[in-house]
C-alpha cells in the first residue's frame, strides 16, 4: 500500500481527476489477476493450505445498499484519501492525524450498526 | 535492487494486492478490510446492545492480525524502505491543489495541511478528517465492503453487486473531488 502510493491522498485526488493511469493500473492489475486466480480455484477445485476446499461465498443480491453505501463510502474516500487498508498503513508510517480518520470510521461503522434496521437495503 | 527504495510502479503494487488475496483464500479466509471496523466496535463493547456487533469477534482474529500487519508494513515501508516519500503526481493536479491551498502537493506523501501534527491544532482540518472517516466507516458497512472487499474480492468473483458498489464508490469520490472538496478543505 505504502510503496505503491495507494495510501497517498495525492494519488487518490489525482485518480478522481483522471490525470494518471497509476491507481487504475494498481486496481486493474490486482483485479485481472484476481479474476484469473478465482477462476483457476473454481475450475480446478483447488484446496487451501490446510487441505480444505476453498469456498468463495457469493454476496447477497440487492441493489440499494451497495449503491447508496457505495456513494457514501466514495464521498469519504475522496475527502480523506484513504480507504480502510491504507488508514492502518499510514498509522504505521507515522502520520498520526490518520487516527482521527480511523476513530471516526469505527464510529461511522457503529452508527450504521445502530440504525441499519431503519435503512433500505 | 535500488528500485525498492523508490515508489513502486502499479504493475508491482497491483499484483501484490492479488497475492495478498491469494494467500488469504488459500488460508481459507477472504480479503476484506472494512469488516475489521465492525470487529473493533465489538471489541469496544458495542455487541452488548446492538445485534450487528453481537458476534464472536475471536473468529475474526485473523483479520485483525492482517490489519496489524498493515500497520507494521507501513512502518517498515516508511522507515526502512523509503529514502524520499514524495509522491510525484501530474503537474496539472499539483496546480489544481495549489489553487485549493494545498501547497505541499508534489512535495510530500500526504498533504501536510491535513496530515502533519499541525493538523491537530486546526479545527477545520480535524472536522474534515472526521467527516471523511465517518463516511468511509458508515458507507463501507452499509455497502458491505470497501475497495478490498468489493473492487478486488467481489469483482474478482464477478459479482454484479460489487460492480454496483464500485460504481457507487466512484460516483461518491467524483462528487467529492470535483464539487465538494473546495468547501471542505
Amino acid at each position: 500500500m505504502f510503496k505503491s502510493e495507494a495510501a497517498s491522498w495525492f494519488r487518490i485526488y489525482e485518480m478522481f481527476q483522471f490525470k494518471s493511469f497509476h491507481m487504475y493500473g494498481i486496481i486493474g492489475s490486482a483485479l485481472a489477476l484476481g479474476i484469473l486466480m478465482i477462476q483457476l480455484i473454481k475450475r480446478m477445485k483447488l484446496r487451501s493450505f490446510y487441505g480444505e476446499p476453498i469456498e468463495i461465498i457469493d454476496k447477497d443480491k440487492s441493489f440499494y445498499r451497495y449503491s447508496v453505501g457505495g456513494v457514501i463510502f466514495g464521498l469519504g474516500w475522496g475527502l480523506s484519501g484513504a480507504c480502510p487498508g491504507p488508514m492502518f498503513t499510514l498509522l504505521g508510517a507515522g502520520f498520526l492525524p490518520i487516527l482521527i480518520v480511523i476513530i471516526t470510521a469505527v464510529f461511522g461503522t457503529f452508527v450504521y450498526g445502530k440504525i441499519r434496521h431503519k435503512l433500505p437495503h | 535492487m535500488n528500485w525498492i527504495f523508490e515508489p513502486w510502479p502499479w504493475y508491482i503494487g497491483g499484483p501484490m494486492i492479488a497475492l495478498v488475496m491469494m494467500l488469504l483464500l488459500f488460508s481459507g479466509k477472504s480479503f476484506g478490510v472494512s469488516s475489521n471496523l465492525r470487529t473493533l466496535c465489538t471489541l469496544c463493547g458495542a455487541g452488548k446492545n446492538t445485534d450487528f456487533f453481537d458476534f464472536d469477534w475471536k473468529s475474526q482474529r485473523w483479520n485483525l492480525l492482517m490489519v496489524l500487519g498493515a500497520i507494521i508494513g507501513g512502518w517498515i515501508a516508511m522507515n526502512w524502505l523509503t529514502l524520499d516519500a514524495t509522491v510525484h503526481i501530474h503537474p496539472d493536479t499539483i496546480a489544481k491543489l495549489k489553487d485549493l491551498k494545498i501547497t505541499s502537493a508534489g512535495s510530500a506523501y500526504l498533504p501536510e495541511e491535513l496530515f502533519s501534527l499541525h493538523a491537530f491544532t486546526q479545527p477545520k482540518v480535524l472536522a474534515s478528517l472526521a467527516l471523511g472517516g465517518f463516511l468511509v466507516g458508515f458507507g463501507a458497512r452499509y455497502a458491505g465492503g470497501c475497495t478490498s472487499g468489493h473492487a478486488i474480492s467481489g469483482l474478482s468473483n464477478l459479482e454484479l453487486v460489487s460492480l454496483y458498489a464500485v460504481i457507487g464508490f466512484f460516483i461518491g469520490g467524483l462528487l467529492m473531488n470535483h464539487f465538494l472538496l473546495p468547501y471542505l478543505l
